[in-house]
């Protein structure tokens, strides 16, 4: 029976099933493709998914920030990389190493692991979603609760910013 | 004064210790010490014997020297009447042999030492006398034993001398085996006592099996055998005579050789029982005791010493003594070592003063010393009755005694061998007599009569051996309550006395005097039909010579016993030694080698430093190994890490 | 809706990037795998403050996000140097530090 708020949870089921599996697949795809910027271009498609994870959480700011922060600093900054490395743009076969039947198996323990306890854990939570988060909520958590936080991050970027110049500089 | 009897042996001791010391210094050079020391103890003997007569206690105390568990080293006293009669004896003995060996010593350049010596015996002597148990009683045993050997061979300047010396040490050593495990096993049979009293009543009671009694007496017996120079063990005293007469007078006649006999007659209980005395017949001490008593007296005729004649005598008439207490006659055999000791002793002095004279020890060379030397002839001729048994000197009532045991108690052979002994006695005596100081002088010197300090003690040795028999006699009888066999609370009738029987002591004395006659007649009658028939006719030759030879025994025991010990049985044990002992120390040897070289080749050099350089090899292995850990690549560090994490998850939700 | 398939989806997220930091050769390709585990934990704060109705989840979501662009920028200056001394960034060839 049809029951709006079901309706309503029946679509962000569906919508987040649409989202998720091509994340899923690109993700595959940033740690398997033989190409380095097509594993680069995989890896925007998940940090978008990422993004519209988020929107269907309700968490608008945190939502447009991934957005902003990631596809457009992060990924820029790794074809710079890409670019300033020299890798080899075309296929080739050499981006894996030789641990990588180890890793996988490792990986997929750690899945097993993860997977198991969560869902044993949170089987029956349900998500109630209402209002989208208010992005003041957000801003006064940030610069009353966690300003401590909020400061130190700020200390921390500019580190960051200073550091990466340092070191990348021609002298 | 009875409980104070250890003062008796003490005092010649500490005399010795002074002589030791001071002898040299005083003026007499230590004779004054010795000679106030025996003569105090003489008085003290006296005293004692006065305090027995009177009261008849026996005094029996010890001391507890040391002791562990059960067993109890003991020293302490016994005083009865034996002990009381052995003080006089051997303490007036002493004390006349100490004066007389001031005279006959004179100018002997150990002079000093000799008293010592003297001293020393005499204490030791007293010492053994007084003991109470066996272990003190060995101890006295071998100290007289020891200044026996120390006196023998005073001049010992002569090989003869110190030869002589040692064989009468070994002799009696031999003896003195038996000795020693005899008083073991009564020791064990009386379970763990030394104690005399206590074994003789455990013996007489039936508390000692016979077997354990029969052993101890065999055992003890030859202890008695070797010291009292019973046959075989009697050929070292006459070559005991090679010392100075005193010391033949005092220990080789009066004390010194009666110690064996002493033993028997206080060890009586033990004797008696395990040599069945009561049951008469035949028993093994009164078999050797007459064949002593006959060998040593036939021995006696063919010597032209005259040192060797008394000694002869001397053995065989310990052969009486012990033959007596062999045959049940106690207070016989007490009785003859008592008056013995008087003329023995006597004899002996008289020998000597007769040697100091003529500068001789051979009746070869004397003869017709009687107008010269009138009291040694007389005191002599005394003591010779009283050792012929002749009426009424002190020998006729002691062996008369020993003969009539013999006979109330059933011991036929004793019997028959007593009086064949006592008309040899009579007549190599007389034979004696006769040589010495009849007939015409056949020395060199002029002999003369001895100083006043020898010959007094002759007369005074005298006086006893003329009366001392009489203390005995039938109607005085005090010898008998006075010296008895008793042991406090046993009621056992162990020796029965007999009394005297006048019949049978008119035929002894009838063959004592025949004795007499006929070594007179050898002597006197010139023209005897069978005079010269020793020398002549070839039996008696080869009797002469076999005498002479002292029936080979000598050369039994050297050439056979001492030859075949030091020939085969040395070769044997050397063989032994070299082949077996040394071939077992060896092999040890070489096995020792063989595990050592074992131990360092295998165990040490590839056991223990394998597993040493194992255990480095190994650590540094696996250091190589784990080093390969550290590639330096960061993925595998992360990989590791990673591998971690999810492990632990895993446990997690396992075990959780 | 259910929040696990949120959890897992960000474990899968997650454990791609575990098997991209533990397999990838090449240094920029590793940092990639980084940014996809930093977002996988991001969708588990922003599920949960989504579940609790609590916004410190969305806060530190946005820190993680600062972070994240911080530590890629450093990290890339040290690709870029590696670079320099070697002309490949084959993290394989990177052994220095080798026991």
């Amino acid at each position: 029976m049809s029951h709006p708020a079901l309706a309503s949870y029946a679509a962000q089921n569906v919508a987040f099933w649409i989202i998720a599996i091509p994340m899923a697949v690109a993700a595959i795809g940033v740690v398997s493709m033989k190409n380095i910027v097509h594993a680069a271009l995989a890896l925007v498609i998940v940090l978008g998914g990422v993004a519209a994870q988020f929107l269907l959480l309700q968490a608008e700011f945190i939502g447009i920030v991934q957005i902003l922060i990631y596809i457009g600093a992060v990924v820029v900054l790794f074809l710079f990389g890409i670019m300033l490395t020299r890798a080899p743009m075309r296929k080739t076969g050499e981006f894996d190493n030789d641990q990588r039947i180890l890793a996988g198996l490792v990986s997929l323990l750690i899945f097993g692991v993860l997977a198991s306890l969560l869902s044993s854990q949170f089987s029956g939570d349900e998500l109630r979603l209402g209002q989208p988060t208010p992005t003041a909520s957000i801003a006064d958590s940030v610069f009353r609760t966690y300003v401590v936080g909020f400061e130190v991050v700020s200390m921390l970027l500019l580190a960051a910013l200073v550091g990466a110049i340092v070191l990348a500089r021609r002298d | 004064m009875a409980d104070k009897a250890w003062l008796i042996p003490l005092l010649p001791a500490l005399s010795f210790f002074v002589i030791l010391f001071f002898g040299k210094k005083l003026p007499k050079g230590g004779s004054e010490s010795g000679i106030l020391a025996v003569a105090a103890s003489f008085v003290l003997a006296v005293i004692v014997a006065a305090q027995w007569i009177s009261d008849g206690n026996i005094v029996d105390q010890h001391l507890t020297w040391w002791s562990n568990g059960r067993v109890h080293i003991t020293i302490g006293q016994h005083v009865d009447g034996l002990t009381a009669m052995m003080f006089v004896v051997v303490t007036f003995v002493s004390l006349m042999v100490h004066i007389y060996s001031t005279g006959y010593m004179h100018g002997d350049e150990r002079f000093t030492y000799f008293f010592a010596a003297l001293s020393l015996f005499t204490a030791s002597m007293l010492f053994m006398v007084l003991a109470d148990n066996l272990l003190q009683l060995m101890i006295g045993w071998e100290l007289v034993g020891l200044c026996s050997f120390m006196l023998i061979g005073h001049w010992f300047e002569e090989k003869n001398n110190s030869s002589a010396a040692l064989k009468a040490f070994f002799t009696t050593k031999f003896g003195d085996i038996g000795l020693m495990l005899g008083i073991i096993t009564m020791f064990f049979a009386a379970g763990q006592t030394f104690h005399i009293e206590t074994i003789n009543r455990l013996a007489l009671t039936g508390g000692i099996s016979h077997g354990m009694l029969l052993a101890g007496a065999l055992l003890l017996f030859l202890g008695v055998m070797g010291k009292s120079a019973q046959f075989p063990l009697h050929i070292w005293l006459p070559d005991a005579m090679a010392g100075p007469t005193p010391v033949s007078a005092l220990i080789h006649a009066a004390t010194m050789v009666v110690a064996g006999v002493y033993l028997v007659a206080r060890a009586y209980g033990v004797f008696w029982e395990g040599f069945s005395i009561g049951h008469g017949g035949l028993n093994w001490m009164a078999f050797i005791a007459g064949i002593t008593m006959i060998i040593a007296a036939g021995l006696a005729f063919v010597q032209d010493d005259i040192k060797r004649v008394l000694a002869y005598s001397t053995v065989s008439q310990l052969g009486y003594m012990v033959a007596a207490l062999s045959v049940g006659a106690w207070t016989a055999g007490v009785f003859h070592l008592f008056t013995h000791a008087f003329f023995k002793g006597l004899l002996f002095l008289g020998s000597g003063s007769v040697i100091h004279a003529v500068h001789s020890n051979n009746m070869s060379e004397m003869g017709g010393l009687k107008k010269y030397m009138p009291t040694t002839y007389w005191t002599f001729v005394i003591a010779t009755l009283a050792l012929a048994a002749i009426f009424p000197f002190a020998g006729f009532w002691s062996k008369d005694e020993i003969i009539l045991g013999a006979v109330k108690n059933g011991y036929p052979y004793i019997v028959v061998l007593g009086l064949i002994g006592a008309f040899m006695t009579a007549a190599y005596m007389g034979r004696c007599v006769f040589l010495t100081f009849h007939g015409e002088y056949r020395g060199h010197g002029h002999p003369h009569e001895s100083p006043r300090s020898m010959s007094v003690p002759l007369v005074l040795m005298a006086i006893p051996s003329a009366f001392i028999g009489l203390i005995n006699m039938p109607g005085v009888e005090k010898f008998t309550d006075w010296v008895r066999f008793e042991v406090p609370g046993v009621q056992a009738e162990v020796v029965k006395e007999h009394h005297f029987n006048p019949g049978l002591a008119i035929f002894s004395l009838a063959i004592a005097v025949a004795g007499l006659l006929v070594s007179a007649m050898v002597f006197y009658w010139k023209n005897a039909p069978a005079k010269g028939a020793w020398t002549r006719v070839p039996a008696f030759r080869a009797l002469n010579t076999f005498l002479v030879e002292k029936y080979y025994l000598d050369h039994i025991f050297v050439d056979g016993v001492v030859g075949a010990i030091k020939g085969p049985i040395a070769r044997a044990a050397y063989w032994v030694n070299q082949n077996v002992i040394d071939g077992v120390v060896n092999a040890v040897g070489v096995g020792a080698k063989a595990v050592g070289r074992f131990t360092y080749d295998v165990i040490d050099q590839k056991g223990v430093d394998g597993v040493v350089n194992g255990i480095g090899i190994g650590a540094s292995e696996t250091g190589g190994v784990l080093r390969l850990v550290q590639s330096g690549r960061v993925q595998q560090y992360a990989l590791m890490l990673f591998a971690a994490v999810g492990l632990l998850g895993l446990a997690l939700i396992l075990f959780t | 809706m259910p929040v696990t398939q949120y959890l897992l989806l960000s474990a899968f997220l997650f454990c791609t990037g575990v098997y991209g930091v533990l397999a990838r050769r090449n240094g920029v390709l590793v940092l990639m795998s980084i940014e996809l585990m930093l977002n996988a934990v991001n969708i588990n704060l922003v599920a949960f403050s989504a579940r609790l109705s609590d916004a410190a989840g969305q806060v530190f979501a946005l820190f993680v996000i600062a972070i994240a662009a911080a530590e890629v920028g450093v990290g890339l200056a040290i690709v870029l140097l590696i670079y320099r001394n070697r002309v490949a960034v084959n993290l394989d060839e990177i052994d220095l530090m080798k026991g």
